[in-house]
């Protein structure tokens, strides 16, 4: 198995997502099905070949700076689960 | 029995004012009450809006504002915004989500005059290939209730192919609208990457989503791309390029044609029933005046490993706004702010999306971006690279959308990686960007085929035409099963 327990815990921590302790096993076996599907890779020779990020080469489009949209927070903020103050809610960061 | 009309019988009979929108409308919304509870194919149904929106279509009509699908009713799959209406992307995490705007494509088809019946049911957050990972349960393929629709787009298959909807919005990432589309016997194609804005349409991997439309008919999706695909400056990879009028070759002769069979398709793995199907129907393509190459696709293996690599890489990034704090799901009791980002994320997402979330995290972590996600994105220019050199020797590629017919419910929710081989003919496509559609082909054991047809970029009206003359000589686009009749 490629992943194992401790490597869980510290993917856990890079996608923000918990795994609870009677899970752990289950998420390592699952994940490593997937990264053993990546071996496969590994056989093929790429040397000399670029990397491609995007099917079209064109170059990135750029806009003026300009204000496009209307101010719309009472729409937005409609929708958040804790908003106080036209501010949004989270637990306590700073003692 | 209105459903049982082509879009284009809808459309003249609108205009004519043989029928109005309200009735049109009010017959499909009868039908979704009648037979939705069974298929689970809808996420919700919007009668009251849909309602409105046909009562200004027969405005137009009356006052000669109407365009060609003024008044005809449409599904959106649940990934586009739509304003005013829940958004869910079938996950629990956008469950109380109200989009607060509308996708470019939702913008586009209320301009076109297009009631919208509702938003239809998907593998969540379209990471799927049986819209069985939906947090809205399993949808059913009308053909056999026992079976998946395909995924992700398997609510909007299952819609057109149960008559409960005459056309419907997909989107494609590795084969979403091609594999449920062969799985339920309707058209749908994917058009080439940045014909159509990706504004509002709730991002998984954005290097390869692309929305398109599933209908019966190959007329009718491309009279329904024509109305969802224009420049948008709001996609920073929209293309900004004219878009050419997608049915004007319709009607042109497949004389002269010249069709790739790239022998990698018809492989280990692919069901003798299915090799069968789709050959069959390459030999009434050549009965039509075309020609067959034989063209190869030597890397096509590694397309898998590859796509699953850079979609879930993209998907850890694009999916990290869901953090509990702006909108979607937040768990209760937070104990500090740590806490509350896991276990939304834990709470909200379902397995498959963790997972894939989990994978694209640790591809791009120190020490394996090289090994993993450089590595991957070389693979995806061989496998693009395959097809340019074929469609030296060809005009399009042709072969199977999947290598079985629709699978079981529950058939292969225990392994992800058998899942994700359901999609080898159809990833390929998405790495490269090109445009590529499912037509229907015949019926395996009852269960519907598709022909996989692919194209060079912007091939998309050769690939309608080759579909609509194929729909001229055959008549499994119009089959319905029995009891939706």
């Amino acid at each position: 198995m490629s992943i194992g327990k401790s490597e869980v815990a510290s993917i856990s921590r890079l996608a923000m997502i918990a795994v609870a302790d009677h899970e752990v096993e289950q998420v390592a076996a699952k994940l490593s099905k997937v990264v053993d599907l990546f071996a496969q890779m590994q056989a093929v020779d790429t040397e000399g070949v670029e990397p491609m990020a995007h099917p079209h080469a064109v170059a990135q489009r750029l806009r003026l700076d300009e204000i496009t949209e209307g101010d719309q927070h009472q729409k937005l903020q409609a929708i958040a689960p804790a908003v106080a103050m036209d501010l949004y809610l989270v637990p306590q960061v700073i003692e | 029995m209105l459903h049982t009309l082509s879009v284009k019988q809808m459309s003249e009979k609108l205009h004519a004012g043989e029928i109005s929108s309200v009735e049109l409308t009010q017959h499909y919304l009868d039908r979704i009450t009648q037979f939705d509870p069974e298929l689970n194919a809808y996420v919700t149904v919007t009668p009251e809006l849909a309602l409105q929106m046909a009562r200004d279509a027969d405005e137009r009509l009356k006052n000669g504002t109407a365009g060609l699908l003024t008044g005809i009713p449409i599904a959106h799959k649940d990934i586009f915004c739509t304003d005013g209406v829940k958004t869910t992307c079938s996950s629990k995490m956008l469950d109380n989500f109200i989009a607060p705007y509308d996708a470019h494509v939702v913008t586009l088809l209320k301009k076109a005059g297009m009631p919208i019946l509702g938003k239809t049911n998907m593998d969540e957050f379209a990471m799927g290939s049986s819209s069985e990972s939906s947090y809205y349960g399993p949808t059913k393929n009308p053909w056999d209730l026992n079976a998946v629709p395909g995924g992700s787009s398997g609510g909007a298959a299952a819609v057109i192919a149960a008559n409960l909807a005459p056309m419907a919005t997909g989107t494609d990432t590795g084969g979403s609208i091609r594999q449920p589309a062969s799985f339920c016997g309707i058209t749908g194609i994917k058009p080439t990457y940045g014909t159509v804005s990706r504004f509002g349409i709730i991002a998984y991997a954005s290097s390869f989503d692309q929305a398109g439309p599933m209908t019966r008919s190959a007329e009718a999706s491309a009279w329904l791309l024509n109305a969802m695909s224009e420049f948008d400056q709001r996609d920073s990879t929209c293309l900004e390029m004219e878009r050419p009028d997608f049915a004007s070759e319709l009607d042109n002769s497949l004389e002269g044609l010249k069709v790739g069979v790239p022998s990698e398709y018809f492989g280990e793995g692919l069901e003798p029933e299915v090799e069968k199907i789709v050959k069959d129907a390459i030999a009434e393509i050549e009965k039509l005046g075309a020609t067959i190459v034989p063209v190869s696709l030597p890397n096509k293996d590694l397309a898998v490993p590859a796509y699953y690599v850079l979609a879930p890489a993209e998907a850890s990034s694009n999916l990290s706004r869901y953090d509990g704090v702006r909108f979607g799901y937040r768990c209760e009791n937070p104990k500090d702010l740590e806490d509350l980002y896991r276990r939304s994320r834990a709470e909200g997402f379902g397995a498959e999306v963790k997972r894939r979330i989990m994978v694209g995290a640790y591809a791009l972590s120190a020490g394996y971006y090289d090994a993993y996600y450089l590595k991957a994105q070389r693979l995806r220019r061989m496998v693009r690279d395959d097809f340019t050199q074929a469609f030296e020797q060809c005009d399009v590629i042709m072969g199977p959308v999947a290598p079985t017919p629709a699978f079981n419910i529950g058939e292969k929710t225990d392994d992800p990686t058998s899942m994700y081989l359901a999609d080898l003919y159809t990833i390929p496509v998405n790495l490269g960007g090109f445009p590529g559609m499912s037509v229907p082909a015949g019926f395996a054991n009852g269960r519907p085929v598709g022909l996989h047809i692919v194209g060079p970029y912007f091939s998309e009206a050769k690939l309608l035409n080759i579909a609509h003359q194929f729909q001229q000589v055959t008549d499994w686009h119009k089959q319905t099963p029995a009891q939706y009749q």
